[in-house]
């Protein structure tokens, strides 16, 4: 008893269980780290699929996703940029370090992101020089959590394609129904501007759509029930595609100065 | 201590001596990872999973584990090995590691891993302290499989993600109720199955700790 108790005995085991347990740790995370990455990659990339509403039975995401072009967009000057790789930027990263972000107002922050990365990556479907599709990520804090998702755009840059959220943390049933494929089914087909101006109009009001009334394409369903969600994601459309958002951007492409 | 048995060390914390009902180990991981049988399932399995291993490495070096330091050595070792299972999880079953999330980590937290080691492994063999660690894990994990069962069916209609009752959402008609979804409702569900099972495991009923002293007032009419 008194053995395993001295001092130069707790010294011995204890930093031997250390090795041990450190060796065993880094070599789990060191050899399924490739593996964990390409997990992630795919997990992203099937998540712009699907907002774009591109799936084919029988393709691989992979092969899907070949159609894609990656471009990062500088959203101070709204025009594309080379100033970061495509391939390896995390936009979620630069916008928790302060000199590659822009710190927002408060009354500019309607998203309640906080930050905002400077850059951003977007992601287009083109036929030739023409664009058929743009994908813009887009976050926002709902009522529990940050929902994180893309919103798909036509080639007119005003119709949308899709909506969806790939990370959030809404109550189950009720914020949670944003994954409900019913609701985001009301989205495709809606205009986000009206003619002639770059203020975003869409946003999801309470109970249902009335399909007759002049402001039926600006307006989606609310979800019953989760209003502060409805609300989280109305301000995020309008936040992103507003003009501290993708709207300067967005602008330049329709005149074609890109 | 007497020799306890191979098949008990299994089959008693299936019902006998329940990690959740009986010995009330656990309970916050259970009411966080039972909205869904998936999630259910996974979790069980890492926990069985992690418990077995850290029993077994415990008792492994519990001769030589200084008293002073014991709880940090198991520590240590839980810790280590719930790295390693979030690892493999997030290699080899993203989607789950995704609705998991941080209760994987948890897993280091959860009472049942330490209250085994510290209670069974350090005073037992390596080989049944293993087995020990698989039938705790298995009763934790028939209570989650429990609650799970009632949460996903009434909750959203489904089991295992496959639709059971058609929700009135998607065109059905089961209205589904909301509340098994939130995490109180588990409470319900854990005090119901203590219930069932010391309705029919008498002697697991605990003595009340107060009795009411008789009337020795009289009434007024």
């Amino acid at each position: 008893m008194a053995a395993k108790d001295s001092i130069s005995k707790t010294i011995t085991v204890t930093v031997l269980l250390c090795v041990v347990c450190s060796v065993v740790v880094s070599a789990a995370a060191v050899l399924l780290k490739p593996q964990q990455v390409s997990n992630k990659e795919l997990d992203r990339k099937s998540n712009i699929l699907s907002a774009a509403g591109i799936s084919e039975p029988g393709k691989s995401v992979d092969e899907l996703f070949a159609q894609i072009t990656t471009k990062i967009v500088d959203l101070e000057t709204g025009k594309f940029t080379d100033a970061v790789n495509p391939a390896t930027y995390d936009a979620a990263k630069a916008a928790k370090d302060p000199a590659r972000s822009i710190k927002l107002d408060r009354q500019d922050d309607i998203a309640s992101i906080k930050r905002q990365a400077r850059y951003m990556p977007v992601y287009l479907v083109q036929n030739g020089d023409q664009i058929e599709r743009i994908i813009l990520p887009v976050h926002g804090y709902g009522l529990w959590s940050t929902l994180y998702g893309f919103l798909a755009l036509e080639g007119d840059l005003n119709t949308v394609v899709g909506l969806g959220f790939y990370s959030h943390a809404e109550t189950p049933g009720l914020g949670g129904e944003v994954d409900n494929p019913a609701w985001k089914a009301l989205w495709p087909g809606k205009q986000v501007y009206a003619e002639g101006s770059m203020e975003p109009l869409l946003h999801l009001i309470k109970g249902n759509v009335n399909p007759s009334s002049p402001d039926a394409a600006h307006q989606v369903d609310g979800l019953s029930g989760a209003t502060l969600t409805s609300n989280g994601v109305s301000n995020l459309v309008k936040f992103w595609l507003g003009e501290n958002g993708y709207a300067p951007f967005l602008a330049n492409l329709r005149a074609g100065g890109v | 201590m007497a020799s306890v048995s191979a098949k008990d060390v299994l089959t008693k914390p299936i019902f006998a001596n329940n990690p959740i009902g009986l010995q009330i180990l656990g309970i916050c991981s259970a009411l966080a990872v039972t909205s869904n049988l998936n999630t259910a399932f996974v979790m069980a399995l890492a926990v069985t999973v992690v418990t077995a291993f850290s029993n077994f490495f415990v008792s492994l070096i519990r001769n030589y584990i200084p008293g002073s330091i014991r709880i940090i050595c198991q520590m240590t070792i839980i810790a280590s090995l719930v790295i390693v299972v979030d690892q493999f999880l997030k290699a080899y079953a993203y989607d789950v590691s995704k609705q998991l999330s941080v209760f994987v980590g948890l897993i280091i937290t959860n009472c049942i891993v330490m209250g085994r080691a510290e209670a069974f492994a350090m005073k037992n063999p390596p080989v049944i302290s293993f087995l020990d660690g698989i039938g705790n894990g298995l009763g934790y994990g028939v209570v989650l499989m429990f609650v799970g069962t009632i949460r996903e069916l009434l909750g959203s209609g489904s089991l295992f993600g496959l639709e059971i009752l058609p929700l009135i959402n998607n065109g059905g008609w089961y209205q589904a109720n909301g509340l098994l979804l939130l995490p109180p409702s588990a409470f319900f569900i854990i005090g119901m199955f203590i219930w069932i099972v010391r309705s029919w495991k008498k002697d697991q009923v605990e003595a009340p700790e107060y009795v009411l002293a008789p009337n020795s007032k009289q009434e007024a009419v």
